[in-house]
């Protein structure tokens, strides 16, 4: 069979699968609807974590991106786990507890304001929205590669399958299609691994054969080669960086942070039973996590390698059919600069004839390792997966903001629960037409504002939520100064230094020499900075509120979570 | 101090005990090993990895893991020895 009727037939499969799930899984409820009836399992939960956080990001770019990177990608593998460390830790037993449903839920009860959970409203929808735009692209782009459709045609679809399992089963929906999403991205993610490390270094573990010998008698260690041949075209050594280390150093703590103050994440620990339940699903959750994770350098290794013996050096009409084939996606370009007919790949731009975009890594892998028709079609029903799985908890998020934060708890408190949930999937119908509308057409700044949502989350979210914890006398005023004062340096800094706002300027410019993505770190220490200062000079909070505290550090007596 | 407050009290803690040193281990493994000591590290190799390399993209990833579920022992023990189990 060609790959082509393998994709129908495994992307036909799994759609049904999800819209089965959908159905079987219809929300009741506003809690329902928000947090699944708050009882789901901590393994289901970690399962469900796991594919709402492992993105179209995740599973097509980020292993070509560390190809392309190497030493210096490791700060998205340290910064999208670590963040899970503090998650777990910091965060989640005590949310749980707190019991609501979302996240400005916490920081308006909190810090006893109206004005703290609208802040709270507005950054959990930009970091959303920016997020989501994302997804609905990744759909269209495997839809045309693997699918022969229009990119466009592409994003439709992926929005009315999301738009039927989101808006029907809210959370609960959400949660049982991701448990399904998590196994058929994981093993689409893992299948085309294990056979080429086999292939290359006969060690059927790719976290193992990474470090392993290759297997062409020659004795010489994979990441040796790798380096050896780096250096021979120009570019740094695979396994050391060419960023400076304070930058290294920010951009992890900021991607770090970040993930643990992610909206979307945070509210999947207000599903589980007990504060019990919630420390042991976010160690699933990274568990989990973690196959992928450690699997994806060990991929940039093979496919880096394979791809460099491939193309280097060789004549442009030997070049095998999935050159060509990859070159019509406009994702591979070759330009004979030289004239000599053969590929020249190397460090210097001048003199460099061949563009490669980082998602062909993952999604070209299977190919150019000439594995088999279904697990090259497997991997398209992966990164659909990973896409749609992401996208659908993002929508539960801004539906969850508009109908719960706002029109509850602000505009009108006596709507009936009922009502609610119609105002739920309206917003999420709203907020799936505008995903769609940005997956159409692409902001050309995508790529700059999903580094701006995780300085964002750094930057407002962490130390609110974390101060709200761990400083029982933290008061309204701290931390709304400290919110406002971290997204407004964030924002200035990206738009400073991304779209040459407020005179611009270049990276000699930057601020302890730290790039834009590593800023939300600086923002981050900002926010407690100013949150501490201006507590010492405005009210204590009230006693009432510094009872919640001592409340929810104590694990017992979680209840169910509530949204009166 | 109520009796009930005094239990509250030292639970926590112990709590914060316990967090202060998985963070601090979870600082060591990432920003240490992968990143700040990276370049000493890598003169250590274990087949073909460089240490610090390996710290970087394989061995703080497995810690991490590791030490949510150690946090997750602690806390349950703890919750048992306070009766804050349920």
């Amino acid at each position: 069979m060609s790959v082509q009727t393998w994709t129908y037939i495994l992307v036909g499969v799994t759609f049904a699968l999800y819209i089965g799930i959908a159905i079987w899984s219809r929300a009741g409820s506003t809690k329902d609807f928000y947090v699944a009836g708050g009882g789901v399992s901590p393994l289901a939960n970690g399962m469900a974590t796991a594919a709402d956080w492992m993105s179209a990001a995740s599973f097509i770019s980020m292993a070509g991106i560390i190809s392309f990177a190497g030493y210096d990608g490791s700060v998205y593998l340290m910064g999208w786990t670590g963040g899970y460390v503090l998650l777990a830790l910091l965060l989640a037993p005590y949310l749980r507890k707190f019991g609501k449903f979302t996240v400005p839920d916490f920081i308006g009860d909190r810090y006893y304001s109206k004005t703290a959970r609208i802040v709270a409203v507005i950054c959990a929808l930009i970091v959303s929205f920016t997020y989501v735009a994302g997804q609905m692209r990744g759909v269209g782009v495997v839809f045309s590669r693997f699918l022969q459709v229009d990119i466009n045609t592409g994003v439709i679809i992926g929005m009315i399958i999301v738009l039927f399992y989101a808006v029907l089963g809210g959370m609960k929906g959400i949660t049982y299609t991701q448990v399904a999403q998590y196994c058929v991205l994981i093993f689409a993610f893992m299948v085309p691994a294990i056979f080429i490390s086999i292939q290359m270094t006969g060690n059927p573990i790719p976290q193992l054969g990474m470090g392993s010998t290759l297997n062409d008698g020659s004795g010489t260690f994979l990441l040796d080669k790798l380096d050896g041949l780096s250096t021979e075209l120009g570019f740094n050594e695979y396994t050391d960086g060419s960023k400076s280390i304070t930058d290294v150093f920010a951009i992890t703590l900021a991607l770090m942070v970040g993930t643990a103050g992610l909206p979307h994440v945070i509210v999947r620990f207000f599903t589980v039973k007990k504060v019990k339940d919630a420390r042991k699903s976010a160690g699933l959750a990274l568990l989990l996590i973690a196959i992928l994770y450690t699997t994806a350098p060990a991929v940039s290794v093979f496919a880096k390698t394979n791809l460099i013996n491939t193309v280097s050096n060789e004549e442009y009409s030997n070049m095998p059919v999935w050159f060509k084939n990859w070159e019509e996606t406009g994702l591979l370009s070759f330009d004979d600069k030289n004239e000599d007919g053969k590929i020249q790949y190397v460090a210097d731009k001048n003199k460099n004839e061949l563009t490669i975009d980082n998602d062909i890594m993952v999604l070209a892998n299977p190919e150019i390792a000439d594995l088999p028709a279904w697990v090259i079609a497997l991997v398209a029903a992966g990164g659909l997966a990973a896409a749609l799985s992401t996208a659908a908890g993002l929508l539960l998020v801004i539906s969850a903001s508009v109908s719960h934060d706002l029109v509850k708890k602000v505009f009108k408190p006596n709507i009936s629960d009922k009502a609610e949930l119609w105002v739920a999937r309206g917003a999420a119908t709203v907020a799936v037409v505008i995903a769609g509308y940005f997956g159409i057409n692409p902001p050309g700044f995508v790529a700059a504002v999903v580094a701006l949502a995780f300085g964002l989350a750094a930057a407002s979210f962490f130390p609110a939520i974390v101060l709200g914890i761990f400083y029982k006398k933290m008061n309204k005023e701290g931390a709304i100064s400290g919110m406002v004062v971290g997204i407004i340096l964030m924002l200035f800094y990206m738009t400073k230094f991304k779209f040459g706002w407020f005179g611009g300027g270049t990276a000699t410019d930057w601020w302890f020499g730290i790039s834009p993505e590593g800023f939300g770190s600086i923002a981050m220490i900002a926010n407690f900075i100013v949150a501490i200062i201006v507590l010492q000079f405005t009210p204590e909070p009230p006693e009432d509120v510094q009872e919640i505290v001592e409340n929810i550090r104590i694990p017992s007596g979680a209840g169910e979570a509530t949204g009166h | 101090m109520s009796e009930k407050q005094k239990k509250a009290t030292a639970y926590w803690k112990e709590n914060v005990r316990y967090l202060f040193i998985l963070l601090t281990i979870w600082f060591v493994v990432s920003f240490g090993a992968g990143i700040l000591f990276k370049d000493a590290l890598d003169s250590i190799r274990i087949g073909g990895f460089k240490l610090g390399f390996w710290f970087a993209q394989q061995g703080s990833i497995y810690v991490f893991v590791i030490l949510i579920f150690v946090y997750v022992r602690l806390m349950n023990k703890l919750d048992k020895k306070y009766n804050y189990n349920e």
